[in-house]
């Protein structure tokens, strides 16, 4: 290994539990995390080399064997699919010489699948290296491995930039916002400082109360009242708190932090600092999904303004004893790091496994201390509450869903992006607004939401209906819906974290039968049987994952049957999968007979 | 009126079930009154000559004869149990599950301590007449559909009875704690 | 003395400690909560899932939740009898579990969850995965192709200078238990003895000795799991 791992090791204090930003370093640096890395991780963070392993091997980019010079991270979840990602996938095999899974053999390129990276609304897209490109076709795949090959530094390889912040001297992405609609919240005008300047005035009490009576709601997709939360943490017995800002974004189809961390990011440190005086917080975590680490350096130049104003760090805004400050904690790919409690444990150097509740997070959270964990969006709408006030809030929206909703809306669409609406909007008003035709589904939520069908069109988006994280894809009749929920099935087989037995065996089931299903091999009672699964994952898995992931199957069982109904077999109580052909052609061939069938 | 037939089979087993079913004890007369054998090792009748009430299996399904001969009982059995771990699980010859067939057939043929130093030609048994193998053991409820399992390794004595006892008669089928095991 | 507290368990009156989980609340019942994961001295993992309960129609993990004064448990119903089976059998068909060739056959506490929940055949189909067997400890055998995950191992006291001897990796149906090669390499008697009995199925074994107690005579051949708590009712 080339790296000072000591340099490294200091940086973080030889902290075991800063163990991600470590590695996250030396993958960085070396391309991977090198066997003689781990045993030094040992050595000097006091925990065996199985225990460092334990956190490598849980997140996607990390990696124990060369990831490559270049290392290409193509996503392969089911929009890219629908944009085109099969050709763009060859041309980089073909062009490259390995194909997807494996390094060059001069291990200059890696070409790897990757789950949804935020970019559904300009897929196909890949992470090169940490920068992002969009809108791959068959020849950009071309033109980036011959720039590989021509050892161009990957930056370089940015031809044109996108809009808005992306195009700044700190960003350089060629990434799109792709605002379509501009809401009264989040998109909307608002004062650098105003927020804290008005909560500063106000006791933390009434910061949390103003929260409260908002009815602002968790808009990470859960809906758990955000002044409730805040109130919880605020009572708990212990006085050092954390607060941290749920930046995974990682639901497949969602994409509306990114933009919102993008254009508008002192919305949401605004938000983190009102939350660490009304908590009485010292210290508060970002914690980003690694997909956006093209962010890194000009969010820290935000935070670095706001050290600069006096409004993070000490005595804030010259309000004695107000000492908030904010670190970014990356992730390294992990969708079940949304999770508030695996996200925890993550920011704590572990594996992202969700934790058992009670104790909440609120009560027992980071380094066991009472926690808030918000999403960038709620964290956004609490600086805007703060100014214009909770009624103003409560104004907007419907009696159970106050405020305005940032959607991310891709697939079958004329105009995806990213739309902030009042929430109340039903299924058909927002086709009509991003420019759906022919639609066939909607899917509501990512995977782990509903997928509607036209009968339900008129169904609303808000809590107590629709309710969701921002994640909305449209397909249109020429989609085969079933080829969507395999990839989700596939999406969570790899990510569920392996502890709750129902959800690491459930969804490998689901996926043997979906195939059996696909295979024209599915029976009635298959349906029955996926169905049965659903119930009895929803009942005994631990967390959001395990409780919603045969969603995509069970949810198009119910809304969709049609898509199914074609391919069972009639009638026929017993199908079986078995093809004598098939199983015996291995055996045949290597013995070299004909198979006598 | 004429008594239920029954009908056994070994595929890819150890006549370990078999071995159980003999052992009843002297209950084996009883069964003489209540059922009678068509094609079985037990009575040594190699085809079918009648329709059959109750097929027996014993064993998974490792190569190509094994899902013909279970395939024919399943045509010529009215109801068909699986008995004993490999007919329901593919039992220890499903070890080899999960380890590719290229790699089993190495094993067995070229490589393995037994064969090493004595098939010098590096001779795979390619001759028609011999059953192709299978990608993997299947447990029988994989390739037909199997209506009851007894498992066990071999399953106790007084399951079969008792089940073979019920079937017959109708009765309720007992399964005292100590006769369902699985090994 | 501790605060006493009441509750129902399937309808029955029982009574148990505040700060007691839903297990031992139970146990002190006369009332079998069906457990894998969990173990004596060990903090709750709820990995397994095996002891779901409802607690005022809730479903929790009996193992970490504990009772509070009043609640109402459903433990023995139709419907959380059947996710406990299919739970049993998605672990049975998940691994290898060739029970005539097991050392712990006859004291597996999954096998003997198989015979309390009759699971002559398991619903899913088997998957027969390809998993490792790992012998290069002089003196543990690992063998991944029964491992259940209850991660009694990842939770127990077995370290070195406070290094943990085993630990999981990967995640979703790749997840594996790893030994410390290292730490292996120098395991006392002692650790390797306890490593053995925490495991409730046949993943760890101690080497050179094995089918030691006769058939007729081990843990689960006379009766089923749980019923010692039962027979206390």
């Amino acid at each position: 290994m080339n790296t000072d791992l000591n340099q490294i090791l200091d940086k973080y204090k030889g902290d075991a539990t800063r163990l991600m930003d470590i590695l996250t370093d030396i993958q960085t640096e070396e391309g991977c995390i090198p066997s003689d890395a781990v045993a030094q991780l040992s050595e000097r963070l006091g925990i065996s080399r199985v225990e460092v392993e334990q956190t490598i091997s849980f997140y996607h980019f990390f990696s124990q064997k060369p990831v490559g010079k270049y290392a290409v991270y193509l996503n392969d979840s089911a929009v890219a699919e629908m944009k085109g990602r099969t050709a763009v996938a060859a041309a980089f095999e073909q062009e490259a010489g390995c194909t997807f899974g494996s390094v060059t053999e001069d291990g200059v390129i890696g070409l790897h699948n990757t789950a949804c990276i935020g970019m559904n609304d300009q897929e196909p897209a890949a992470i090169v290296n940490g920068v992002v490109f969009t809108n791959l076709t068959a020849d950009k795949a071309k033109e980036l491995v011959a720039g590989m090959r021509a050892g161009k530094a990957v930056q370089e390889m940015v031809t044109e930039l996108g809009d808005g912040v992306n195009s700044s001297d700190l960003v350089q992405s060629m990434v799109k916002n792709n605002i379509q609609k501009k809401g009264d919240v989040i998109f909307s005008t608002f004062e650098s400082g105003s927020a804290i300047k008005k909560c500063i005035e106000m006791a933390p009490e009434a910061v949390i109360d103003e929260v409260k009576s908002s009815n602002l709601r968790g808009r990470g997709g859960a809906g758990f009242p955000t002044g409730l939360k805040w109130e919880f943490c605020s009572k708990a017995a212990e006085k050092e708190r954390y607060l941290i800002c749920n930046a995974d974004e990682g639901e497949p189809g969602t994409f509306k932090d990114r933009v919102i961390l993008t254009e508008t990011p002192q919305l949401v440190v605004e938000g983190m600092i009102v939350g660490g005086y009304a908590l009485g917080a010292q210290q508060g975590i970002i914690y980003l999904r690694a997909e956006y680490t093209y962010l890194k350096k000009y969010l820290e130049s935000v935070l670095d303004d706001y050290r600069q104003k006096n409004l993070l760090g000490n005595n804030i805004a010259g309000k004695e004893g107000f000492n908030f400050d904010l670190r970014i904690q990356f992730g390294a790919g992990a969708y079940v790091c949304g999770e508030e409690s695996a996200l925890i444990e993550s920011a704590e150097g572990k594996r992202g496994e969700p934790r058992i509740r009670p104790p909440f997070p609120v009560e027992k959270g980071y380094l066991d201390k009472p926690t808030s964990v918000n999403n960038v969006e709620s964290f956004a709408a609490v600086s805007q509450i703060l100014v214009k006030g909770a009624a103003w809030f409560k104004g907007i929206g419907n009696d159970k869903s106050a405020g305005t909703k940032v959607l991310s809306i891709s697939g079958d669409c004329e105009k995806p992006g990213v739309y902030e609406v009042a929430w109340g909007l039903s299924v058909q008003e927002m086709l009509d607004m991003v420019g759906a035709s022919n639609t066939k589904a909607v899917l509501v939520g990512g995977p782990s939401g509903t997928f509607v069908g036209a009968k339900d069109f008129s169904r609303k988006i808000c809590f107590g209906d629709l309710a969701t994280g921002g994640s909305v894809i449209v397909f249109d009749q020429s989609r085969d819906i079933l080829e969507t929920v395999s990839n989700f099935v596939d999406f969570f087989c790899d990510e569920s974290c392996g502890s709750c037995v129902p959800c690491r065996a459930g969804n490998g089931i689901i996926r043997s039968t979906l195939d059996k299903v696909i295979n024209g091999k599915g029976t009635k009672a298959d349906l029955e049987k996926l169905t049965e699964l659903g119930t009895i994952m929803k009942a005994a898995n631990r967390c959001g994952l395990g409780q919603t992931s045969f969603n995509p199957v069970v949810t198009t069982i119910k809304n969709l049957p049609e898509e199914y109904e074609s391919r069972l077999q009639e009638e026929s109580p017993y199908v079986p999968t078995f093809d004598l052909a098939a199983s015996v052609a291995d055996s045949c061939e290597y013995v070299g007979r004909e198979p006598n069938l | 009126m004429s008594k239920p037939v029954v009908a056994t089979a070994s595929l890819a087993g150890c006549f370990g079930c078999h071995m159980s079913i003999l052992d009843i004890d002297e209950r084996i007369l009883d069964l003489i009154e209540l059922v009678e054998f068509n094609k079985s090792p037990v009575d040594d009748i190699k085809t079918f000559t009648k329709q059959c009430d109750i097929g027996i299996i014993e064993g998974g399904c490792c190569n190509s004869e094994n899902v013909h001969n279970l395939k024919d009982f399943r045509k010529n059995c009215n109801i068909l149990i699986s008995l004993g771990e490999c007919a329901i699980m593919g039992g220890l010859p499903a070890m080899r599950n999960g380890i590719p067939i290229k790699e089993c057939i190495e094993e067995a043929y070229l490589d393995g301590p037994t064969v090493a130093d004595c098939n010098e030609k590096k001779i795979l048994p390619n001759d028609d007449e011999i059953p192709m193998i299978l990608d993997r053991v299947y447990p029988c409820h994989e390739i037909v559909k199997i209506d009851y399992f007894l498992p066990g390794c071999p399953p106790r004595a007084d399951l079969i009875w008792n089940a073979v006892a019920a079937l017959v008669t109708g009765g309720e089928l007992a399964l005292p704690y100590e006769v369902v095991k699985f090994d | 003395m501790s605060e006493q507290i009441t509750f129902t368990i399937d309808g029955k009156q029982c009574t148990a400690e505040k700060g007691d989980t839903i297990v031992a609340a139970a146990k002190k019942n006369g009332v079998y909560i069906p457990t894998l994961c969990d173990f004596e001295g060990l903090k709750p993992a709820a990995t397994c899932r095996v002891c779901t309960v409802k607690v005022n129609g809730a479903p929790t993990t009996a193992c970490s939740a504990t009772v509070s004064q009043g609640v109402e448990i459903e433990s023995n119903t139709e419907e959380i009898t059947n996710i406990r089976k299919a739970v049993v059998e998605m672990m049975f068909v998940e691994g290898n579990h060739f029970c005539p060739a097991c050392e712990k056959s006859g004291s597996c506490d999954l096998q003997a969850l198989c015979y309390k929940y009759q699971m002559m055949v398991p619903r899913y189909d088997f998957t027969f995965p390809r998993k490792e067997l790992d012998a290069t400890s002089p003196k543990l055998l690992i063998e991944k192709n029964r491992c259940i995950l209850c991660k009694r191992c990842v939770r127990s006291s077995i370290t070195t200078n406070g290094k943990s001897l085993f630990a999981v990796a990967k995640r979703g149906n790749k997840t594996v238990i790893q030994m410390d090669k290292t730490l292996a390499a120098d395991l006392s008697e002692e650790q390797a003895k306890e490593a053995m009995e925490l495991c409730p199925v046949g993943a760890i074994l101690k080497k050179e000795t094995g089918f030691v107690t006769p058939i007729g005579q081990r843990k689960y051949d006379a009766a089923p799991i749980g019923s010692d708590i039962e027979s206390n009712a």
